[in-house]
């Protein structure tokens, strides 16, 4: 886990190392938090190549779960600013490199 | 075609022709007759003419039952073989008249029918007919009813106009986020979760030896760090307030540990009260010490009673746990709705603590629960004590494992409480006496007011209870209907009584008539006396020597006394705490060499006995130092041998 080493190494031994899911910013209730990072790796490892339908997938199941409406950005390179419900926002990293933005407002 | 015609049927055209001619016949005979003279034969142009021969043929005539205009062979198509067939039956009814009836059968549905409506009519409103035959008639029966006996009314109410309303309620609160996901953004803070994951499995290793326990506290760490942060912090904050508490009594806490007073060797035999931590909480500051009491497990925990001694200045009170670690605020908290008098901690389950109140209440608090309340009060219980509880003492877990105390008060009641599932369950043990001065109806209204008990270390069963008026009295829990002892003690209240922890027979007493005793149980008057200046509040023996006390008195002063270095004079006579500040408890650390005092400003001052008063006998050359027991008590027995 040294942070120095050799360069492409380095990458591939991160990528592996640093694929758990990690919530960065959130203000989610405990269950809640759980569930949907949960969610998010779930819909995020199934549909691996296709953003699109992990997003769909974590914005229906969000929908059913919590009610209406929720919004689901994934992806590797965004910015945003959103206005969302109080304790209805999660914006975590996974697998390295993605980026899951979920938030409800109707 | 049916043509009417009269009876008999007419056949051929050859007899029409005979007809016509029967009726000219007729008819000319009918004229001949009235005419007899003109025979001529007036014969129509298309009459056949027939010979004579032909004219007289008889032809005869037959009638018969079948209709001459029904066709004589009818051929209808059958379907079913597809071809013309001949019917052989003809139909031969010809009607000549037709006329329909209106006559009903009386037993079909039509007639039963009429049959109802007639009735009705004929009687015009009785009830039981008409159910009778609506009945019979059926349920589909509407009750019909004529318009001269009903009349059907009908009104409409107010109907109140309505109303549209329409709110809107408040929708739920929102807030903006903004953030930017890239790539370099999302490495870094993985790099920095890793980091802070790194010094975080450091700690706990350098914690832990045990390396299983280290997985399963990094699985219980990764968790948390999701968690709510602030429970975290409590321990951490503890723990950092004692820190910072050992910092700043950092000399006090060396003293503690380390310091022996040197000087001692060349005081003689006399020795010093070095004071160490004060403690005192803010809340408490009206509040005076009435109770004292080490843990035993937990050697640097320590309960204070807070309440107050005068009778007119009775509030609130308060049960505080101090720690030698954090002398600038209780560990736990309690409040209580009067003050407390009295309280004891038990030996074995050191979080069970009995409180005695002065309302007369006795209650018992679990230190292991977050309440703030007793978990047994004897607030409702009856048997509860109606004056103040002087003095409460655990015991011995009783048959039924049960815990139990023992409580004193001022209505001169000894009682024991048993803590029984959710209440406490009181028994009678014992009632003082009352004194001869009493008359005799006064004695049940007056009691004689029990201020001190104290229970033998080895026999639990005997105890020793004095009064407020001077005397002391020796029960035992298997004797309820009177005392074993009694010793005229003091002339005035006795404060404090107290078994020697070493000697059997050894007891301590202590009064307002500036007066501390030393007894041997089996001898009416005492063995030592001491007078003090001024009133005697408290009085401990020391744990690690059967000879060692000492006495707080309410000059603020604190006494020591070695019998075995000075029969006569204290070892120690010091002033603690400021002027005009009494003194009311001691307590002796049962581990370490330090005393606590209580005063009434509800503070307590902790002191640490200089060497000298710690004295253990002198090793003679060439013995093993004796210990234990068996030490102290000789040493006491040879005390008293000297003085009997």
């Amino acid at each position: 886990m040294a942070e120095t080493g050799n360069g492409k190494k380095e990458d591939a031994d991160y990528k592996r190392l640093q694929s758990f899911p990690l919530i960065r910013h959130t203000d989610m209730p405990e269950e809640m938090r759980v569930e949907t990072m949960e969610l998010c790796v779930t819909a995020c490892e199934k549909f691996a190549s296709n953003n699109e339908s992990a997003a769909k997938m974590i914005k229906e199941s969000m929908d059913k779960k919590f009610g209406s409406s929720w919004h689901v950005v994934i992806g590797e390179g965004f910015g945003f600013e959103v206005s969302h419900e109080v304790k209805n926002l999660l914006y975590m990293f996974f697998g390295g490199s993605l980026a899951v933005c979920v938030w409800k407002c109707s | 075609m049916s043509v009417p015609h009269k009876v008999g049927s007419v056949k051929s055209k050859q007899v029409s022709s005979f007809v016509m001619q029967d009726e000219e016949e007729g008819l000319d005979t009918a004229e001949g007759e009235e005419w007899m003279q003109g025979k001529t034969l007036v014969k129509p142009p298309d009459q056949l003419d027939l010979t004579e021969a032909e004219l007289n043929e008889e032809i005869t005539r037959v009638l018969k039952a079948s209709n001459p205009n029904a066709p004589q062979n009818v051929v209808r198509y059958s379907f079913k073989e597809g071809c013309y067939k001949p019917i052989v039956f003809v139909d031969q009814m010809a009607i000549h008249f037709e006329l329909e009836g209106n006559l009903v059968h009386k037993d079909s549905d039509e007639g039963r029918r009429l049959m109802a409506k007639q009735a009705e009519v004929d009687d015009g409103g009785g009830d039981e007919r008409p159910d009778n035959v609506s009945i019979k008639a059926g349920k589909r029966e509407q009750k019909l009813t004529n318009q001269f006996n009903f009349n059907e009314r009908a009104s409409q109410t107010l109907n109140n106009a309505p109303r549209d309303i329409s709110c809107q309620t408040e929708p739920p609160p929102r807030a903006n986020f903004s953030a930017t996901a890239n790539q370099w953004e999302i490495y870094d803070f993985y790099v920095e979760e890793l980091q802070r994951r790194v010094k975080s499995k450091e700690k706990h290793e350098g914690q832990f030896l045990n390396k299983e326990e280290d997985k399963s506290k990094k699985k219980m760490i990764q968790a948390e760090t999701q968690n709510d942060d602030i429970y975290q912090l409590a321990k951490v904050v503890k723990i950092i307030e004692r820190m910072v508490n050992q910092n700043i009594f950092d000399d006090v806490a060396q003293d503690f540990m380390y310091f022996e007073d040197a000087s001692d060797e060349f005081r003689g035999e006399k020795g010093t009260l070095l004071p160490l931590w004060t403690f005192q909480y803010d809340k408490a500051k009206s509040l005076s010490v009435t109770a004292l009491c080490w843990n035993h497990k937990y050697n640097d925990l320590f309960a204070v009673g807070l309440g107050s001694h005068e009778f007119t200045q009775q509030g609130g009170g308060m049960l505080l746990f101090y720690t030698l670690k954090n002398p600038s605020y209780p560990e736990f908290i309690f409040n209580t709705a009067s003050g407390v008098m009295c309280l004891d901690i038990h030996e074995h389950l050191s979080y069970l603590v009995a409180v005695g109140l002065y309302d007369g209440c006795v209650a018992v608090y679990n230190l292991k629960k977050k309440t703030d309340q007793p978990i047994y009060n004897s607030r409702a219980s009856s048997g509860k004590h109606t004056s103040a509880v002087m003095q409460v003492k655990w015991q011995k877990d009783d048959l039924d494992s049960n815990h139990n105390f023992i409580s004193v008060s001022a209505d001169g009641r000894v009682v024991s409480w048993t803590l029984v599932k959710h209440e406490l369950v009181f028994t009678d043990i014992i009632k003082l006496p009352v004194i001869d001065t009493i008359p005799d109806d006064l004695k049940d209204v007056i009691p004689t007011v029990g201020t001190s008990l104290d229970f033998h270390k080895q026999k639990d069963y005997s105890f020793l209870v004095g009064t407020e008026h001077g005397k002391i009295h020796k029960g035992s829990k298997y004797y309820s209907s009177k005392f074993l002892e009694k010793y005229d003690a003091h002339f005035m209240n006795v404060t404090r009584v107290r078994w020697n922890p070493f000697h059997p027979d050894v007891f301590i007493s202590c009064g307002w008539d500036w007066m501390v005793k030393i007894w041997d149980q089996t001898m009416k008057s005492p063995v030592f006396t001491f007078e003090l200046k001024t009133s005697v509040t408290d009085v401990a023996w020391a744990p690690y020597s059967s000879t060692v006390f000492a006495a707080v008195t309410t000059d603020g002063k604190v006494h020591v006394f070695d019998l075995n270095i000075n029969k006569y004079e204290a070892l120690c006579q010091q002033k603690v705490v400021s002027k005009k500040t009494k003194l009311f408890n001691i307590e002796f650390n049962p581990v370490h060499p330090i005393i606590i005092v209580g005063d009434d400003r509800g503070h307590v001052t902790s002191l640490k006995l200089s060497p000298n008063l710690r004295k253990k006998p002198k090793e003679k050359k060439g013995q093993d130092l004796p210990k234990g027991p068996e030490v102290e008590i000789a040493k006491m027995e040879q005390l008293l041998s000297s003085l009997r």
